[in-house]
């Protein structure tokens, strides 16, 4: 257990740090934001009175002291620009980040699993090689450059997808996915790449194992061993590289966000920015925060799933 | 001489190349051997001879890069194994032939449960249900000496000791029931304790089962012990094959004799300079024109050096040795 | 060595030499100026009115832009890693070194750092400091500091506890002697390889900003800029949004094909040792 706390609480360190440093940071942007709320016409006197309404007068660190008192209960705050709640914001944003995400993840894997398996068991071939270099090409294309020519290619020659816009699941799934799925293949061709590369090279380590020598003895049939023996031991980098893609896509989907016009907690993120609307960027950052510290402890445990011997020095440790 | 039916593995003159820098390197070269139901050989050498090769070459798992060579045949229960194809070798592998391999915490899967592993072949080449899977399972852990075997089927390998282990590595061979039980250095990575021990589940496992068995190893003792006949082989070929007995009474070939001698005895004095072999197992890429043995050898003599022996049978029909100037057959050791 | 870098290295080679000298001389190239609009070939096609990459749908020539973009992202992405690479090294060399408390803060000061959005960081990082190329850098390049300091931490372990080290040490060699003189050149090979492939991500990374208008600021050209501009007008002229995302596409694999070879052979020369 002791393994399990010692995570815990460099979870919740690395959270308090991140936003408070945003805190910090949003002190430094020159904009008045008192003046900003009580709006164009506004006197001195009114702009003087929101800034005690807000709070605006106190020390960084006893507004960040309120903020986290707040949030603690749940109470993310209120929206400077729209007056809605935070956490209201944030919860109608993050299902759309989290079905491109999940998307995402889902293609990149499906071809990553069976790419990587493919090239390793077939290490030199000309497969392996054609897969090796599709995958080096796709590493160095932007997933904004080829959300552009899937754009162009299957929403625009093909008419397959729509090219841009958001279809909310209360209108059905097929719409829904359909417009899901060329930001979804736009970041996941990328990481794809990345993914079987890795996957690849451990899977090769893993098969020169003297245990795959024993379960071919045992006259297992190929893909039995590929699959139960070879596969779960070779996916620990590619698990830490899944969980890293995960954390960074939870705010940082923005630029496919962009393209694709999709109301995801990235552009919720970079509008804050934009119209200074403070509690809504320290929201978004408490939300990207979290999910990626969440997603790093998630893959820890995940060690422990796929090989016990982890499991035991968790235990112990 | 047995009849062909009875002879359940022939090996006709196998040969195995592995690609080197220059060319090409014959690490298994010409090997004839041939096993009984019920019998046991033993292959003896030093690391590098070629025994391991030429056991994942009968198996048909050569390593990658390695391939058999020239006209040589394995003739398995009837059915020439080269000419199988790889789905029809592996419903005999596994259930037909076990195997053992030397370091039971490598050979064992660290992720799948021992339960999941034994069960899997009974599965795959069975048919079993999960139900019969693990009946049978715990069975096999009980024949092979293992403690509460209802317990253990949910651990993994690491829970377990190295002689634990390589009883489970044993159990999951015997799973289906094979003719053929090839044992790779079984006893090699373990302590010097559990090693009679899990020989002598070996031997008695091969009696019970009425199995043929090879048995790698590089001990000559353990060929003493175990095996109804023994093939001492160096640098790819075999040099020496006869009956146990008659080959510990009767050695032929120099390089039994060295092997032997390297063995330290108790009853030798305190101190008493090892007499290890002298010299480096030959580079297989380089090997000399005559007796691979050559420049090792005490009893070296020019014709040695010039052509190579073959491995026949001269006084006695059962005792083969590829030696142009052997000791005589009286001097015994 | 001997080992062949073969054609998957010379053309790659090849084109960024292309790239860098273009960048260079793009202001006394025969090519109108990057905001100059003309407006009678609005959005032609490659080759017409004498506009060898076409003009995008402001009328502005796509080869110039493509120019002077190219600065902007060779500027950024060679200047970006090497603010990194100098501030990771110093952090992880000393993390490495000395263990202990300071390898706890700076470990914990990278696991922060990773986990704080980047995006909020350089939007607000451009905000207060405003928006230019230097900025830009500045903000990128600390961006990639924490991988740098990661990778110089892991090679400074592995050296520190080599034969060499403890030989200096043993000889009374002052810390900051064996920092500069055992650690540091053993450790900066493979952290100058790894920048290689933090070029790439750095000219990806810029593209996006610029794709999203938070490059440099206009009218200077950028490269992640001129995709974003040609979108409206993706499906009757594809060729404003599609040119500078091939040159993009071809540098960017470029730099990473320079990179992977390179690191195959300080792998290969660190197997020898």
């Amino acid at each position: 257990m002791g393994f399990f706390w010692g995570k815990f609480v460099h979870l919740v360190v690395v959270v308090l740090a991140v936003t408070a440093v945003t805190f910090v940071m949003l002190d430094l942007l020159p904009a008045d934001v008192a003046h900003e709320v009580a709006g164009q016409s506004a006197t001195s006197r009114d702009v003087a009175a929101v800034r005690q309404e807000l709070g605006l007068n106190d020390s960084v660190a006893a507004r960040y002291g309120r903020w986290l008192a707040g949030a603690a209960r749940g109470d993310l705050g209120t929206s400077l620009v729209t007056r809605q709640p935070v956490g209201e914001a944030i919860a109608s944003h993050l299902p759309v980040t989290l079905e491109l995400l999940l998307l995402a993840q889902l293609f990149a894997l499906a071809l990553a699993i069976p790419a990587g398996i493919v090239s390793a068991w077939r290490a030199e071939s000309p497969i392996d090689r054609a897969l090796g270099s599709a995958a080096f090409g796709l590493i160095s294309v932007p997933s904004f450059a080829l959300a552009i020519v899937l754009i162009y290619f299957f929403s625009l020659r093909l008419k397959w997808f729509p090219a841009i816009g958001f279809t909310p699941l209360s209108e059905g799934a097929w719409p829904n996915i359909r417009g899901m799925i060329l930001p979804a293949v736009s970041v996941a061709l990328v990481e794809f790449a990345s993914l079987m590369r890795v996957l690849r090279g451990d899977m090769i380590a893993t098969l020169r194992e003297e245990f795959i020598l024993f379960a071919r003895a045992k006259g297992l049939p190929t893909w039995r061993i590929l699959l139960r023996h070879a596969l779960r031991p070779s996916s620990f980098t590619m698990l830490t590289l899944l969980g890293l893609h995960i954390g960074n896509l939870i705010g940082g989907a923005v630029i496919i966000e962009t393209i694709f016009a999709l109301p995801g907690i990235g552009r919720l993120l970079v509008s804050s920015i934009f119209s200074q609307d403070y509690p809504m960027v320290q929201g978004c950052v408490l939300i990207i925060t979290v999910g990626y510290v969440a997603v790093n402890f998630l893959v820890d445990i995940c060690y422990g799933l796929l090989d016990p011997r982890v499991r035991k020095e968790g235990s112990v440790g | 001489m047995t009849t062909t039916a009875q002879r359940l593995l022939v090996v006709e003159n196998l040969s195995v190349s592995l690609p080197a820098a220059r060319g090409e390197v014959r690490v298994v070269d010409r090997v004839s051997l041939s096993l009984e139901r019920g019998r046991t050989l033993a292959l003896v050498g030093e690391s590098g001879s070629g025994k391991s090769m030429l056991c994942r070459a009968i198996m048909g798992l050569l390593p990658g890069g390695a391939r058999r060579t020239g006209s040589g045949r394995v003739v398995f229960a009837g059915r020439d194994l080269g000419a199988l194809l790889e789905r029809e070798l592996n419903r005999i592998r596994g259930r037909e032939i076990g195997v053992v391999l030397q370091d039971p915490l490598s050979s064992l899967n660290p992720v799948l449960t021992i339960g999941r592993q034994i069960a899997e072949t009974l599965r795959y080449h069975l048919g079993f249900s999960s139900a019969r899977a693990r009946e049978r399972s715990i069975e096999l852990l009980r024949a092979v000496g293992i403690p509460r075997p209802e317990e253990r089927l949910a651990c993994h390998p690491h829970q377990l000791s190295g002689g634990m282990r390589q009883r489970v590595a044993i159990a999951m061979a015997l799973s289906c029931d094979p003719q053929l039980l090839i044992t790779d250095e079984p006893t090699t990575a373990l302590d010097v304790t559990i090693q009679a021990e899990i020989l002598n589940l070996l031997g008695r496992l091969q009696k019970e089962r009425n199995m043929a068995m090879i048995l790698v190893t590089h001990d000559l003792w353990v060929a003493a012990g175990m095996a109804h006949d023994t093939a001492v082989m160096y640098a790819g070929r075999i040099v020496e094959q006869a009956p146990t007995g008659e080959l510990f009474a009767r050695m032929r070939m120099p390089y039994t004799k060295a092997l032997f001698d390297a063995i330290p005895r108790v009853d030798d004095p305190p101190h008493t300079n090892l007499k290890a072999i002298g010299g480096t197992p030959p580079d297989l890429a380089a090997l000399p024109p005559g007796c691979r043995f050559a420049p090792r050898c005490p009893r070296v003599q020019t014709r040695c050096r010039a052509e190579e022996p073959p491995l026949v049978a001269n006084d006695r029909e059962d005792h083969r040795y590829a030696c142009w100037f052997p000791y005589p057959s009286e001097d015994s050791p | 060595m001997g080992r062949k870098r073969g054609a998957a290295f010379w053309l790659p080679l090849a084109w960024i030499t292309f790239v860098v000298l273009c960048a260079i001389s793009a202001s006394w190239l025969p090519v109108p100026s990057p905001d100059q609009i003309d407006w009678d070939n609005l959005a032609v096609k490659p080759g017409v009115a004498g506009h060898l990459l076409g003009t995008d749908t402001l009328g502005r020539d796509i080869a110039s832009r493509l120019l002077f973009g190219a600065r902007v992202s060779l500027i950024v992405g060679f200047l970006a890693p090497c603010i990194g690479l100098v501030l990771g090294c110093f952090a992880g060399v000393i993390a490495g070194f000395y263990r202990g408390l300071a390898e706890k803060l700076i470990v914990g000061a990278i696991d922060t750092f990773l986990a704080f959005p980047r995006l909020v960081f350089l939007l607000v990082f451009i905000f207060v400091l405003g928006a230019s190329l230097s900025n830009l850098t500045i903000a990128l390049g600390i961006l990639t500091a924490p991988s740098f300091a990661r990778v110089a931490r892991a090679n400074t372990i592995r050296f520190a506890g080599r034969e060499f080290v403890l030989a200096a040490k043993a000889i009374g060699a002052g810390d900051v002697a064996i920092i500069l003189r055992e650690i540091l050149p053993n450790v900066l090979a493979p952290m100058l390889v790894y920048m290689l492939l933090v070029m790439g991500f750095v000219i990806v990374a810029e593209g996006g900003l610029g794709f999203l208008g938070l490059s440099v600021p206009s009218p200077t050209p950028s490269w992640g800029g001129m995709i974003a501009e040609g979108r409206e007008a993706l499906d009757e002229t594809p060729h404003v949004s599609m040119i500078p995302t091939a040159v993009m596409f071809l540098t960017v694999l470029s730099v990473n094909l320079i990179g992977d070879r390179l690191r195959g052979q300080v792998d290969g020369r660190e197997s020898q040792l």
